[in-house]
């Protein structure tokens, strides 16, 4: 178990390490400004109050609220023992609904939309490239220059151009929200339904940007492989092609995995961009109206909790890394 | 050096993104000179005119006529008054008094009115009608019997007494020449939701746009490739401290740094530069990465042994022996720095956390402003159809020029 534990040690080490660092810099990034935020908040709220009192009065309120009126280390650990009870302050926009439950809604919506999208992209992309690289000839010379223009359209844009091509043009999809209006969230088969079709449209424009992407890396690191020297010598030994295939297809993944650990935190900025488009309920709408409505208890909070995602499920795709890499489990013998 | 150059321009892939990106290059410098202006200027009242030339009509009134009799006139005329509504209201009538409207096309206005006159009755009742209805159908016969006669318009302007004054009288035979008219302008993509031309606002909003990528990816390049080098070259404790970080800030995800310090900044605070700043301090790991994995390679080859042993100083032997090995991967990444900056300032303009409003326009700004304003709802596809095709013809450029120069550098990816 020496491979496997020296390997998996060092990816938790890295995992907690960059957490630490994540929720210090949501921490210190925002208080390193030189303007107050504070001073901010008041002067958003107190327009068009002129008893300078009653600014004063909000002011205090704040300062006490977020506790700047003491010292940067005491914030800290403050905010450090709020965030593990899961408490995030009150909203300042949706006022008296706690920061966490509104996450907490948020939540389910982009996990449900984010991860089978990217990965179906992923996995769609690396076999569109994997094909492009082997057949070339037409297939290559048809499908790349589309995945191409495709990668280059930006998940807004694509968002954008669906809504307005199926939902709008078409009107075979619905144009906005995850379910009907009017519905209240239960197990119904119509209330699945109508969760389904909302769901079309978001999932598509994340998947078609994540495929041009993964399949332009894909296609290259297969040519790599194809003209690889091992790839020669299985031939010269008369091995058929279709088990060559498997194993240039095998070969060229491992590199494709860990473009995936590393393309994540952008994949999935691009992707809660694109549920403003569709008023999608998930953490991007939400950021988005906490950013319009100033409330910085909840933009704090949401950063927080994406960091934290891309932080897992980085973890957890060089976890799986490690099961399938050669080279891990060759340590493992030595 | 000029060798090099010559083989990056024979591959066709490098050369059509280099020839795109110098068009629109070409296109924010050209069209300023044509027609000059601020870009931010509201030139319309309204919201969204769709794109087309616009003619005053004050100015058309007094403007020298010619007579054409065209015989398609009145049909068209009609054509552009009749609504869908009132097509589909017309052949409802028609149903309703068992009119064979089989093989009629309703946007055929000319055959849909001659069986109209012909069938129409205003005495009629037909079945399951109400008041309401059927005087509906008489305004609209009216209304379309009075366009076909038509009479000639008059327009008048109130003399010193206060009695209107004949000016002109508008027959419906008259045109005007286009270009006789003092005051026409054209408007290619239409004006967004201030009323500003967004062809004009489009062009400076690319050059803002390339300018921010231009200087965020400098930004990143240099700090990435300074770190690369460093920590490559020199390694140990300087190499553990700076991929200590490095490995750091590669996970986090460089957006949501963006979104906490551009919030911080305010609003206020935010030109275009700043953020280009912001962005170019938050994204040189890759090229940190990728430089430093390059130089360990390089470290020990056999001419910068040679180098060291001559007694070379370091900053020497980086730029001598070091540099211009991994030159060509600097300039890909740094390409590659330019597009994700682009889209970063999209993507932050979109959340309502871009450059502050009223200086300059980018992309993402313009973009912004379309979603605010539900141009896409709207079908108001001039204000952001053409942002989005040109994020994505600059990204798609940049992408190609970059897979163009892979191509030239890595033999084994060659086609």
């Amino acid at each position: 178990m020496k491979g496997y534990r020296k390997y998996f040690g060092k990816k938790i080490f890295w995992f907690i390490i960059t957490f630490i660092a994540a929720v210090i810099l949501n921490f210190v990034l925002p208080r390193l400004m030189p303007a107050d935020p504070v001073a901010g908040i008041t002067s958003r709220l107190a327009q068009g109050v002129t008893d300078a009192t009653a600014v004063q009065e909000i002011y205090q309120r704040y300062a006490e609220e977020f506790g700047t009126n003491r010292s940067m280390v005491e914030q800290f650990f403050i905010f450090v023992g709020n965030a593990l009870h899961g408490d995030f302050g009150t909203s300042f926009s949706q006022y008296p609904r706690e920061v966490s439950d509104i996450i907490l809604s948020a939540l389910p919506w982009t996990l449900a939309l984010q991860l089978p999208a990217i990965l179906i992209g992923w996995l769609l992309g690396n076999v569109l490239g994997a094909l492009a690289a082997y057949i070339r000839k037409g297939f290559d010379k048809i499908l790349m220059p589309v995945t191409m223009f495709l990668s280059a359209i930006p998940a807004f844009g694509m968002a954008v151009i669906l809504l307005v091509v199926f939902a709008l043009t078409l009107h075979i999809a619905p144009s906005s929200g995850a379910y009907g209006q009017g519905m209240v969230p239960n197990l119904s088969w119509n209330f699945i339904w109508s969760v389904i079709t909302h769901y079309q449209l978001p999932f598509w424009s994340v998947v078609l940007v994540s495929i041009g992407g993964q399949a332009v890396g894909m296609r290259s690191m297969s040519i790599y492989e194809l003209n690889a020297d091992y790839v020669k010598y299985a031939r010269f030994l008369g091995i058929k092609d279709r088990k060559i295939v498997g194993y240039v297809f095998r070969n060229a993944m491992l590199p494709q995995i860990t473009g995936l650990a590393m393309s994540l935190g952008t994949m999935m900025s691009g992707a809660l961009v694109a549920e403003i488009i569709f008023s999608y309920p998930g953490l991007g709408s939400t950021m988005y109206d906490a950013v319009t409505s100033a409330d910085y208890p909840l933009i704090s909070a949401t950063t927080l909790i994406i960091t934290i995602m891309v932080l897992i499920s980085t973890f957890v795709l060089d976890i799986v890394y490690g099961f399938i890499d050669p080279r891990v489990k060759a340590a493992q013998y030595d | 050096m000029k060798n090099t150059i010559r083989q990056v321009f024979h591959s066709p892939k490098f050369l059509v993104g280099f020839i795109i990106f110098v068009a629109i290059l070409l296109l924010t410098i050209i069209y300023p000179i044509f027609n000059p202006g601020n870009p931010l200027q509201q030139i319309g009242l309204g919201t969204f005119a769709p794109p087309g030339t616009y003619v005053s009509l004050y100015d058309a009134v007094t403007t020298g006529t010619s007579t054409f009799r065209l015989d398609d006139a009145e049909a068209n005329r009609l054509a552009q008054v009749l609504t869908d509504d009132d097509r589909i209201s017309m052949v409802n009538w028609l149903t309703a008094m068992d009119v064979d409207v089989s093989g009629l096309d309703i946007s055929d206005t000319e055959a849909l009115l001659e069986v109209w006159f012909a069938n129409y009755d205003s005495t009629a009742r037909p079945e399951g009608m109400t008041n309401a209805q059927r005087n509906y159908y008489v305004r609209l016969n009216n209304n379309l019997l009075s366009m076909s006669t038509a009479e000639s318009l008059t327009v008048t302007q109130p003399d010193d007494e206060g009695e209107p004054e004949e000016v002109a009288e508008i027959s419906d035979t008259d045109y005007v020449n286009v270009n006789d008219v003092a005051n026409v302008i054209t408007l290619p993509l239409g004006t967004d939701n201030f009323g500003r031309d967004v062809l004009k606002e489009l062009v400076s909003a690319i050059g803002t746009s390339l300018l921010i990528g231009l200087v965020a990816g400098c930004i990143a390049t240099f700090i990435g490739l300074l770190l690369g080098l460093l920590s490559g070259y020199v390694g140990g404790v300087l190499d553990d401290i700076v991929m200590f970080i490095t490995n750091i800030f590669t996970v986090i995800p460089s957006f949501v740094l963006l979104i906490l310090i551009n919030y911080s900044i305010g609003q206020e605070n935010r030109g275009a530069m700043v953020v280009a700043l912001v962005i170019g301090l938050t994204s040189w790991t890759w090229t940190t990465r990728s430089v430093r994995s390059q130089v360990i390679s390089l470290r020990n080859r056999d001419h910068v042994n040679l180098s060291k042993l001559s007694g070379h100083s370091l900053v020497r032997i980086v730029l001598t022996d070091i540099l211009p090995y991994i030159a060509s991967y600097v300039v890909m990444a740094f390409i590659l720095q330019i597009s994700s900056a682009i889209l970063s300032e999209a993507q932050l303009s979109l959340l309502g956390l871009g450059p502050k409003t009223t200086e300059v326009p980018t992309l993402g700004l313009m973009m912004n402003w379309a979603m605010l304003y539900s141009a896409h709802l709207g079908g108001k596809w001039w204000a952001y159809f053409p942002v989005i095709g040109v994020i994505a013809l600059i990204s798609f450029s940049l992408n190609l020029m970059n897979t163009g120069l892979d191509q030239v550098f890595n033999p084994t990816l060659r086609d």
